[in-house]
């Protein structure tokens, strides 16, 4: 359950531009927020982007950090999401 | 590890298909409230109520955010107030207060519906029962957030008449009392048989004496991305169709499953049982008549509409089951008018009667609901209705319930609005010959013979 796993899924949608993954990243970075694992698709010239990272060295609270996320997208106008990791383990591993 | 095919899939399902869970419900008992001056009760109401329901909207919106995964509503149920108000209350008046208490309880901890203004008379009522039943349509009309229930009738006991007959009179007196608003108090008033003590779904929801203090109870949904995965079996055998709702409930069981344990946790109150099912709403595709229509049946109401729903509420329950640790509640296809727009559509088309939905209510959960009526219909008529689909509960051994909106002022050809989740409906037909002499009888209907298991 979340009370022990601190993995959340970073997932990035919408029009590739040049540095949408620095800028992200340098986020993160900033947060002491650790990357896990990238993988990235473009489906119909739309950037689609997701990041496991470990949230169990953050300095912020998940809602802020969301929040947050979610300006850096607006900047860039791409659209960020963060979720915990199970509600995908979930509903995907048995 | 999980791939973003996985990921692309969950929130394809949030974003498009409207996955959600539709309630995180918190029973809580007033047991141990009970006094016998009415104030005094209200007051004692009042505190535990807000005490044990405080952090339930805030938990369960800090899970959405975290999650990602809307949560509809946030609800509380109670223990029915027919058992808790049977000291105190000495007129239909004392019981008003007591739903006033419930709203005010209501509107501070930010839940949207409190169920538990319950009457449990499926085998006799007593004086305050009565007052109760009776005290319905005041204590609808003057609150907002309060849902009433009555269940008349088991399989173990048979079927109250005289409380079903009672209920024609108080059904109409609630559409009278409420008739400015297209007699709204009537979707928030149920009559059930065989009620589940643990279901978090309205109206029926209230928190039955075998359980604990307090509990979560949780309803999941998902009619919208069943109607998605069977996008893609056009044509397929039954095998691969039913397999395809099979995987579907599964996953969105799973979710269900995640939130409850978490807000189990998170507010330190025990899980109780995940509700397996397709709840639809008003939205477009979220809709159970969709499912039916993808199926393969033109509009849900046409020849081989009972067989499809029986075969879809079959595979969500098999599906679900496995998903989750404890199951409960209602669990299964829910089949209301107002709150499905292909129901809505499947009326309009003239596919769909009173008489097809009570037909279909043997192999799905609950019964008829949240049907619009012309508001001329005698009391005897909707308690014939009532009686009826009670009797289909009582002799197959599931739930059913009436909930049943006489819309004072308006009939068939006429439109009915309740507006947000209950939606709104056209105003059916009903059968207009009389059953008056049948229901004016005293008494109850015996349990039936394969109640007699011991």
């Amino acid at each position: 359950m979340s009370e022990n796993n601190q993995r959340a899924i970073i997932t990035v949608v919408g029009h590739d531009t040049v540095g949408i993954i620095a800028r992200v990243c340098t986020y993160l970075a900033d947060n002491n927020i650790n990357i896990l694992d990238i993988s990235q698709t473009i489906v119909g010239g739309y950037f689609n982007m997701m990041m496991i990272t470990d949230l169990s060295g953050k300095k912020k609270h998940f809602a802020e950090i969301s929040k947050e996320l979610e300006e850096v997208g607006k900047e860039i106008g791409v659209l960020i999401k963060i979720q915990r990791e199970d509600i995908f383990d979930e509903m995907h591993r048995i | 590890m999980i791939n973003i095919h996985e990921v692309t899939e969950t929130n394809q399902m949030i974003e498009r298909e409207n996955l959600d869970v539709r309630t995180i419900t918190m029973g809580i008992s007033l047991i141990n409230r009970i006094d016998s001056d009415v104030d005094r009760l209200c007051g004692r109401i009042y505190d535990k109520i807000t005490k044990k329901a405080e952090h339930l909207v805030r938990t369960g919106e800090a899970i959405e955010a975290e999650f990602g995964i809307p949560i509809v509503n946030k609800r509380i149920s109670v223990t029915p107030i027919g058992l808790v108000g049977a000291s105190a209350c000495k007129s239909t008046e004392d019981f008003v207060k007591i739903a006033r208490t419930l709203d005010r309880a209501a509107s501070e901890t930010g839940v949207n519906f409190i169920g538990g203004y319950t009457a449990l008379v499926a085998k006799g009522m007593t004086e305050e029962e009565k007052l109760l039943i009776s005290s319905i349509p005041e204590a609808l009309s003057s609150t907002e957030r309060i849902m009433s229930s009555v269940v008349a009738g088991s399989t173990r006991t048979g079927i109250n008449m005289d409380a079903v007959r009672l209920m024609g009179d108080v059904i109409l007196q609630t559409a009278e009392a409420t008739k400015e608003r297209d007699s709204i108090g009537c979707t928030k008033l149920v009559v059930l048989c065989n009620a589940p003590d643990d279901n978090p779904f309205m109206a029926g929801a209230f928190h039955g004496v075998t359980e604990p203090d307090v509990i979560i109870n949780v309803g999941v949904s998902g009619p919208g991305v069943v109607k998605t995965a069977l996008e893609e079996t056009h044509g397929a055998d039954f095998r691969t169709l039913c397999e395809t709702i099979k995987k579907t409930a599964f996953k969105v069981t799973r979710v269900g499953e995640l939130v409850a344990q978490e807000a189990s946790r998170r507010l330190g109150v025990p899980f109780g049982i995940i509700d397996l099912s397709l709840a639809p709403t008003p939205a477009i595709g979220d809709s159970v008549a969709d499912i039916l229509h993808e199926i393969g049946t033109e509009y849900a109401g046409a020849p081989g509409t009972t067989a499809a729903l029986a075969m879809l509420n079959d595979q969500v329950k098999k599906g679900g089951i496995m998903a989750a640790s404890s199951v409960g509640g209602l669990s299964g296809a829910f089949i209301p008018v107002s709150e499905d727009q292909g129901m809505i559509d499947s009326v309009n088309a003239g596919a769909l009667t009173v008489e097809k939905l009570e037909a279909m209510t043997c192999v799905c959960s609950v019964g008829l609901d949240m049907i619009a009526i012309p508001g001329d219909t005698p009391a005897t008529t909707i308690a014939g209705i009532i009686a009826d689909e009670l009797a289909l509960g009582m002799v197959n051994q599931k739930t059913t319930a009436a909930r049943l909106i006489p819309v004072i002022g308006k009939g068939v050809g006429d439109h009915a609005e309740f507006g947000g989740l209950l939606g709104h409906a056209p105003i059916m037909p009903v059968n207009s010959f009389s059953c008056a002499d049948f229901v004016n009888r005293r008494g109850r209907i015996p349990a039936p013979i394969h109640s007699f298991k011991n």
